[in-house]
């Protein structure tokens, strides 16, 4: 029995040293700089601060509703019903989510949306469905489609049954999902310079503009405890949340889709085609810019420059994996130790996960500066951008698979003791079957987290490696209609090695691992 | 097994203590912002390290802003040896912060006196780039309007009308076309320049990707004129889709800012000497010439010769704007808020 404890510590001890080491500390260390040199004086800051956190709050809530009502009809009809084209239909939407900022914000704005809060908020819905999509379909494909047959036998109307039976059932995703798009939102950079100009600034961008262009570390640091402030509570409502709306029941394997008939294959084909086409537009424009002369065959050849554009993706790839296999992990670990025990100590282990999602780039990488220098200088290491990776995609993996996790029956897990199994072999027999289609969600997310580079390794100092958005922007940044052909044709490939990755890893999901 | 250990642990100890800080290190560290970084390739420090037997390292560190912000940071344990690509308009931080050390190239003087902005002895001018308003030659031409040559000028709405400039909150050449006012018109006049711009319906855009490649006419925008650089002329020629002559853009001489960029060797360095060939190197009319057709800015020394595409389809301006670092660093914030108050407001 001793043995095995010493394995929980050891399971609870190893994302806990990471993101301790990696997140923690490093904020603590920069927070407190800044803070030790404040001064409390007056300057008429609090009135534009008081307007920057309400628009950053407002944005990001009426940002996340809208993600959640524009993702709804796709993610009902991929989850319940099969037909051709569906895991198509779910790897394209998860393209958006990948694509470097400056590369939607030029297609938005050619589309005419810009200096517009109507601009961010549809580029914010744009980049964020797949959130929803993926995380809810996971564990709607998996619902026991029993509880809805019986409501159904009993009288109910389908919308009734929807309401009572299916939403309920939906909500610790459905926050899961929400949880994460709020905080992308709430910390949101790029959309916000690109499309709404300097009259929306965020939290984020005041931060970068106090802590880079002023160099006003007591401000800046005093923001972004504001932020640290804001998004620490919406995420103890989430938890709190999601502890009394947990419901455990029987999943079903994700096999027996339906094939949909009638009105309702109209519907669900109806809307799958919609969400699509939607999310086409700006990408068309991409895609139609890049077919210009000789775009695709540039990023072949070796430029005088930028060398051959395309080798770029190797290097992209490697971060990415080395990033999934860190983020699954830890992830993993995490979740099976916010699932295994219950109260305090777990909820604010779970937050502190969440928190580098909701953390500001520059933050993260200024405090990378002070504190990673001792007792190895990881400060410009290779390994610190699959690390900054990490901590961004690990919150995606814990969302996708906690969920899941309460779900089991918890009298499983004792019978299973009952009848001698260690609490690793209950783990690995019980738990990781039922976990690991959503585990592989959260890899797939994590994956594409780091082949986009979100914001958060913006600001890294690190080791001169090309990767796919690095030599979109080096392209994006010199004139000439081939510079700007070849960032566009180079965009594309990325969407389309993005889509390739997700079918792929859906096909695993699909396949033997992780069945009953 | 602990003995092991132990003795794996004293063999380092040793070899640390051997190996600390030999006359030449086997390799310096150059931190660098994204744009410089990003374009270097094996091929870019090889000659240093034929010569020395040093290998470059290079630390990308975001923006230029950030850097300098990171090597602040970074004063008691630096991140690198050699740190490259700090501007005008954030040199004085860095000199207020004392992150240099004192380090005086032997080919200064061959570099314009007007270039170091004070700062010489400590840091070196590696690079400028003139920011300057490009137009669209078809559009002059098909529309008969004669190209403005003053900023006076701009002030007339049909060519306010097509003039799209970048945010100087949000973007560098932003910041450089409005110091560029402030330069020629004044604290007293520059204000009232970009009311008369407002007024006759000035585009503004956040950065210089959505002025450039959006807004400009030649990638099927509506404006004749945009903020860019000098050096885009050239670009457009070496990037043309299909070869041409004549780049289909040029440069209005009026309104252009110099913006220089500098190496300086970071204090706690171990290898200061080894840093001092490096900005030597950087120096040299090999490696600056190089620069032109890999960074798109001019080299610094004034012995370099530039490349073709640069004499034949840009001009360099006479006289282009600039300001004293301390003034920019001390007035910046302000400026920006009275800016955006006129414009915005």
């Amino acid at each position: 029995m001793r043995r095995v404890r010493w394995g929980w510590v050891l399971v609870a001890a190893i994302p806990a040293l990471f993101i301790g080491y990696f997140f923690v500390y490093p904020l603590v260390r920069i927070l407190s700089l800044g803070l030790s040199e404040l001064d409390i004086r007056s300057t008429g800051v609090e009135a534009r601060l008081l307007k920057v956190g309400w628009f950053t709050l407002w944005q990001a809530s009426v940002s996340t509703a809208l993600t959640l009502l524009v993702a709804a009809p796709m993610t009902w009809a991929v989850s319940n019903f099969e037909f051709r084209g569906r895991r198509l239909a779910t790897a394209l939407v998860t393209v958006p989510f990948v694509l470097p900022t400056v590369v939607v914000g030029t297609a938005f704005v050619a589309l005419g949306w810009r200096d517009s809060i109507v601009a961010i908020l549809a580029a914010h819905v744009f980049f964020n469905v797949a959130v929803v999509v993926r995380t809810v379909g996971t564990l709607w494909s998996r619902l026991d489609p029993n509880l809805h047959d019986a409501a159904r036998v009993l009288g109910a109307s389908e919308w009734k049954v929807f309401r009572t039976v299916t939403l309920p059932l939906l909500r610790p995703a459905i926050a899961a999902a929400a949880s994460i798009v709020f905080l992308f939102t709430f910390t949101s950079f790029g959309v916000v310079l690109i499309l709404g100009g300097f009259q929306f600034a965020t939290l984020e961008v005041e931060i970068y503009r106090q802590a880079v262009d002023l160099f006003d570390l007591p401000l800046a640091a005093v923001l972004a405890m504001v932020q640290l402030a804001g998004v620490t509570g919406a995420l103890y409502a989430y938890s709190r949340f999601q502890e009394r709306h947990t419901a455990t029941w029987a999943l079903r394997s994700d096999q027996d889709r339906v094939r949909p008939v009638g009105a309702t294959r109209f519907l669900a084909i109806g809307s799958v085609t919609v969400t699509l086409i939607a999310l086409a537009i700006p990408l068309a424009v991409l895609v139609g810019r890049s077919l210009g002369t000789d775009s695709y065959r540039g990023l072949l050849e070796s430029d005088r420059v930028v060398g051959i554009p395309i080798a770029s993706v190797g290097n992209s790839m490697l971060f990415a994996v080395i990033a999934m296999l860190l983020a699954t992990s830890i992830g993993l670990m995490a979740a099976a130790v916010i699932t295994g025990r219950e109260g305090g100590l777990a909820r604010w282990f779970d937050l502190t996960l969440m928190l580098p999602l909701g953390t500001s780039a520059v933050t993260i990488g200024f405090g990378f500066i002070v504190a990673l220098g001792w007792p190895v200088d990881l400060r410009a290491s290779f390994w610190l951008i699959p690390i900054a990776h990490a901590l961004v995609a690990v919150p995606f993996v814990v969302r996708s698979t906690v969920p899941t996790l309460r779900s089991i029956p918890g009298e499983i897990r004792e019978a299973a003791a009952v009848l001698g199994a260690s609490p690793g072999r209950v783990w690995r027999e019980i738990d990781l079957p039922v976990v690991a289609r959503a585990a592989l969600v959260g890899a797939g997310f994590a994956f594409v987290v780091s082949l986009g580079e979100f914001g958060a390794t913006s600001f890294i100092a690190r080791p001169n490696t090309a990767t796919v958005p690095v030599m979109i922007f080096r392209l994006l940044s010199r004139p000439g209609p081939a510079s700007f052909g070849m960032a566009m044709a180079l965009s594309v490939v990325l969407a389309a090695v993005t889509a390739g990755v997700v079918m792929w890893i859906d096909r695993a999901r699909a396949g033997e691992i992780g069945r009953f | 097994m602990r003995r092991a250990v132990l003795f794996m642990v004293l063999v380092s100890i040793v070899a640390a203590c051997v190996n600390a800080a030999p006359e030449t290190p086997e390799s310096l560290r150059l931190l660098a912002h994204d744009s410089f970084a990003e374009a270097v390739t094996s091929d870019t420090f090889a000659a240093f390290t034929e010569a020395t037997g040093i290998e470059v390292e290079v630390i990308a560190g975001s923006d230029a802003g950030s850097m300098v912000n990171q090597a602040i940071l970074s004063k008691d344990n630096p991140l690198a040896d050699v740190m490259f690509g700090v501007d005008d308009t954030f040199l004085s931080r860095a000199l207020d912060e004392g992150i240099f050390l004192d380090y005086e190239s032997g080919l200064s003087g061959q570099v314009p006196e007007d270039l170091f902005r004070g700062a010489q002895g400590v840091v070196t001018p590696i690079d400028f780039g003139d920011v300057c308003i490009n137009y669209a030659k078809d559009w002059f031409e098909s529309t008969d309007t004669p190209v403005p040559t003053t900023l006076d000028q701009l002030r007339d709405p049909s060519y306010a009308g097509v003039l799209t400039v970048e945010h100087p909150a949000t973007s560098s050449p932003g910041l450089a076309f409005m110091l560029a006012t402030i330069a020629e018109y004044g604290e007293e006049g520059w204000l009232d320049f970009w009311a008369d711009l407002k007024a006759g319906g000035v585009g503004v855009v956040p950065d210089w990707n959505t002025a450039y490649y959006t807004d400009f006419v030649p990638y099927g925008g509506e404006s004749a004129m945009v903020v860019s650089y000098a050096s885009s002329p050239p670009a457009e020629v070496i990037f043309a889709s299909e070869p041409i002559d004549e780049a289909p853009t040029g440069v209005i001489e009026a309104g252009c800012y110099r913006q220089v960029e500098y190496a300086g060797i970071l204090d706690g360095t171990s290898y200061p000497e080894a840093a001092g060939q490096l900005i030597d190197f950087m120096l040299s009319v090999d490696f600056q010439e190089t620069i032109p057709l890999t960074w798109f800015v001019f080299p610094a020394n004034r012995d370099a010769s530039l490349p073709p595409e640069f004499t034949e389809h840009t001009t360099l301006p006479e006289s282009p704007a600039q300001l004293d670092p301390a003034t920019i660093a001390e007035n910046r914030d302000r400026w920006i808020d009275e800016w955006v108050s006129v414009m915005e407001g």
